[in-house]
């Protein structure tokens, strides 16, 4: 064990990205990054608090077996309007667009994302998206489910598709250009001596998700522009009535939508190898599987679709090879739930709230991930699919996965965002009673979801009372843990502690200028001279088994 | 059921344990892992909680053999998952020849089913033990799913095509039926419940509601109404339009030169649209049916064509092809996706 050296910090300006410039102006035209990030946060967290109303609003009516606190009609709205406002304004933005333009240009040393105003581009077609899709929620809603499945969305459905469609498909070109930005970004802006392999994985999980982004959100938009072809000109694509395939839609919807899932639980892996490196003192375990894992799970994710559809009469053969893929999908993340675990052996960690959430993630994710194999295997899936082991099993993955590590980012990284220090003690506190109430919530759908209660029903047969009364009273637990943060947050900008440059002693880049950053990021471009999670000198490095250093570092 | 909590639902078809046994060993991996997981986080965490404020511990740089043998041994373990799912599946999704066929047609928010013998019921199968029961399913608007949670199995039922779904129960006893695809607003209204009787209870239940009309019946009636006796003959023997004795299930000759079963889905796209795929030496003179018969009266109509080769008309076949393969039992006559 040595000491930990300080790192040599400027001392701190006067003049931040927050200060630098006043007024609504300087924000709704700003170019840099960091202030585009503080944008997007804002606007998902309206976003996030208005899917969570919905959820509450599930969970209530859910408490009774009868339908009667909700009419069907609406109920079928609020879990459709949950799902959308969730998915698309919320968790598929949430990492990249907030922590991930913030930091992306500050991890490898760099002034801004490659094209600014492109970035600020994206940030106003996002909220063109978020404002029509509020407008069709407003008018009267949806009520297809969040998967437009064919010919209910098209033909039968009396509710606002098109616009809620046309909502999504803006948004998407968000996506897309956050997307492209990131790549050019991480190719051409790295500070002199950031070579790929000295990247923190961060950066690598934010490069396998903008791939996706790139590849996957443009099929969505020509889904839905089909689906509302044939929902406004009656041109058959889909509905049998017109001469077309209604499972079509299904292959074409879950060849993006699958992949999301990856949109949404890469970033937040990239953010774990952040939280588990950094409060343990530690180099990530085996850092080149971890970062090639991401790929791997960016390229196989778009070979799985098929799985969404065993029981849709897809041929059998399909089937076959659609699962075996699925498996295969799900080693690379077992490599980095295995590769975290290992980094903790002889570390040095700290119970700070990022790391409570990275803790949780991890077994979360491992739960998530494996109970995701039950649907993967075919036959368990004929009988799983469409109940709520599913939904279980996916709000593991979203909540316990990809929301567990964007809270756990929020709090690492608050500091160096806002100046402020959020209070520890709640943070701690809030932690844990939402990995409590996240559990209690969802733990028990599995078991509902085996005796085989269907998903998105409004009225259940008396036997799963019981199971829903858990998830309720989990929800609410929940729901009250998601409050503090929201509350301490807002609190620490004015009341909080004022953060030093590097709050947490880490070698980062992104703590090795002031807090909050210049608008600049860096005095002056850094050099890199270390790896990644570099906290002591390489000599000192412990070698295991057979392991050959020069083959880590390519 | 059982007082405590239950695990697994009511195990009513030969699938339950089956699909159980899978489930328990998933579950059992599963649990290995999360404990296997959470005890080393916990462990490590205690063990190796930060001890003074600024320490540094040495840093590992990583081990190939850690890391092939974690890629390895859950791979290993994730082919037997999936071997096993195939092997159930293939199973389920493969109805036998000899089972007995109902036909079901969904549609918002209710469930009509016909057995062969023509008693109709709505929301409620009757079915005996021990038999093996096939579903031929449609849906008149929707996407729905017939599911069956303690038979194991599920299958969407499909605008626009006929799937298929077999069980053979085990259990007497009353189960739910639920529709498992979301498909509007009385989607959680969409259920009922299968009825499963000792084979004697279920000849009384058969006898005990005689006088319906047998699906084959049905369409031999609406098969003179519709007019199709003037193409195809009084008794399916044919004429201007192929014949249709003994051609159900055997492989038949297209004027494209190419060759296709005739199987529900067949039928049905011929009567549909006529012109899509025309029997060898036929021409395209068969006015479209769409719009003019529904989806029960299309099921009858498949059923009597169906009962021309069981019945005694002997007529050759003069529509099966030179390259006609033996039907392979137990494929299923889905039409897949295109």
């Amino acid at each position: 064990m040595r000491a930990i050296e300080s790192f040599e910090v400027p001392a701190p300006p006067r003049v931040n990205y927050i200060n630098a410039q006043y007024g609504l102006k300087s924000w709704l035209l700003t170019k840099d990054h960091k202030r585009i990030a503080l944008l997007y946060l804002g606007s998902i967290t309206f976003f996030f608090f208005i899917g969570g109303l919905y959820a509450m609003m599930i969970r209530l009516e859910l408490l009774t077996p009868q339908g009667d606190l909700l009419q069907s009609t609406t109920y079928n709205k609020v879990f459709t309007q949950h799902g959308i406002i969730m998915i698309f304004f919320f968790l598929i933005p949430s990492i990249p667009a907030t922590l991930g333009n913030f930091l992306i240009p500050m991890m490898i040393g760099a002034k801004d994302l490659a094209f600014p105003r492109i970035n600020l581009l994206s940030w106003y077609i996002y909220l063109l998206g978020g404002v029509i899709t509020i407008y069709a929620l407003l008018a009267g809603g949806v009520d297809t489910g969040w998967t437009f499945y064919t010919p209910f969305s098209t033909t039968f459905s009396n509710s606002y598709v098109v616009a809620t469609g046309l909502g999504i498909f803006i948004n998407g070109f968000s996506s897309i250009l956050t997307g492209l930005n990131f790549i050019v970004t991480i190719h051409t802006m790295r500070a002199p001596g950031m070579t790929w392999f000295r990247m923190p994985l961060f950066i690598w999980s934010h490069y396998a998700t903008s791939l996706i982004f790139i590849l996957g959100t443009p099929v969505i938009a020509i889904t839905i522009l089909l689906l509302a072809f044939e929902r406004i000109a009656h041109v058959g694509i889909f509905d049998p009535a017109l001469g077309g395939d209604p499972i079509l839609f299904q292959h074409l919807f879950w060849f993006y939508s699958h992949p999301a899932v990856y949109i949404m639980v890469l970033p937040s892996m990239g953010v774990i190898s952040e939280l588990i490196a950094n409060f343990s003192r530690k180099n990530i375990f085996g850092y080149s599987f971890v970062a090639f894992s991401s790929l791997a799970i960016a390229v196989f994710g778009f070979l799985v679709w098929g799985h969404h559809l065993f029981v849709t009469s897809q041929s059998v053969y399909a089937g076959m090879i659609f699962s075996f893929l699925s498996f295969a999908v799900a080693i690379p993340s077992a490599i980095k739930v295995f590769n975290w675990t290992a980094t903790l052996y002889k570390s040095s960690i700290s119970y700070d709230t990022p790391m409570l959430y990275a803790l949780g993630f991890i077994g979360l994710f491992t739960v998530g991930g494996m109970t995701g194999l039950f649907l993967a295997s075919l036959a368990v899936d004929v009988h799983l699919s469409d109940t709520y082991f599913v939904v279980a099993h996916f709000h593991y993955i979203m909540v316990g996965g990809a929301l567990m590590g964007y809270l756990g980012g929020l709090h690492y990284w608050w500091p160096k965002i806002s100046g402020r220090m959020y209070p520890e003690g709640w943070g701690r506190f809030s932690a844990l009673v939402i990995f409590v109430g996240f559990n209690l919530t969802f733990l028990p759908q599995f078991i509902a979801g085996y005796l085989g209660m269907p998903r998105r029903y409004h009225a259940y047969p008396p036997e799963f009372q019981v199971f829903n009364v858990l998830s309720t009273a989990g929800a609410s637990i929940l729901g009250f843990g998601m409050l503090i943060p929201a509350i301490y947050f807002v609190w620490s900008m004015r009341y909080g502690k004022h953060a030093e440059a590097n709050p947490w002693h880490l070698p980062g880049l992104e703590w090795r200028t002031q807090s909050p950053p210049p608008t600049e990021n860096f005095e002056v471009t850094p050099i890199v001279t270390w790896d990644a999670y570099e906290f002591a000198p390489r000599e000192e490095t412990e070698v295991v088994g057979k392991f050959r250093p020069e083959l880590e570092r390519i | 059921m059982q007082s405590w909590i239950p695990l697994v639902p009511d195990s009513a078809s030969t699938f339950s344990w089956k699909v159980d046994a899978l489930y328990f060993y998933l579950s059992g991996i599963t649990l290995f892992f999360a404990l296997l997981i959470s005890a080393m986080l916990i462990f490590f965490t205690i063990r190796y909680r930060r001890r003074t404020p600024y320490e540094i511990p040495r840093p590992i740089a990583g081990s190939h053999k850690l890391e092939t043998l974690w890629t390895v041994i859950p791979f290993l373990i994730a082919m037997t998952m999936f071997g096993w799912g195939a092997r159930i599946y293939f199973e389920q999704y493969k109805p036998p020849a000899n089972a007995i066929e109902v036909y079901v047609v969904g549609k918002q928010w209710m469930w009509k089913l016909q057995h062969a013998t023509g008693q109709r019921e709505i929301n409620q199968l009757h079915v005996p033990v021990g038999r093996k029961i096939k579903l031929i399913m449609t849906s008149e608007d929707v996407i729905h799913d017939f599911f069956v949670p303690a038979f194991r199995t599920k299958m969407d039922v499909v605008p626009g095509k006929y799937t298929t779904l077999w069980f053979e129960a085990t259990t007497p006893g009353t189960y739910h039926l639920f529709c498992a695809e979301y498909c509007g607003m009385n989607h959680s209204g969409m259920t009922g419940s299968v009825i499963v009787m000792e084979p004697r209870e279920f000849d009384d239940w058969l006898s005990g509601n005689v006088g319906a009309t047998t699906p084959a019946t049905a369409g031999q009636q609406l098969y003179q109404t519709l007019g199709c006796a003037s193409c195809h003959g009084a008794n399916g023997e044919g004429g201007r339009g192929p014949t249709l004795t003994g051609v159900f299930g055997k492989m038949t000759a297209l004027q494209s030169g190419e060759s296709v079963r005739v199987d529900e889905a067949y039928v049905r796209e011929s009567i549909l649209n006529p012109q899509a795929k025309l029997v060898a030496g036929f021409g395209p003179i068969m006015p479209t049916f769409q719009g003019q018969v529904s989806e029960d009266q299309l099921l009858q109509l498949i059923a009597y064509i169906k009962s021309l080769q069981a019945g005694g008309q002997t007529t050759p076949t003069t529509a099966a092809s030179p390259a006609q393969t033996p039907a392979r039992p137990g494929v299923s006559p889905t039409r897949n996706l295109r």
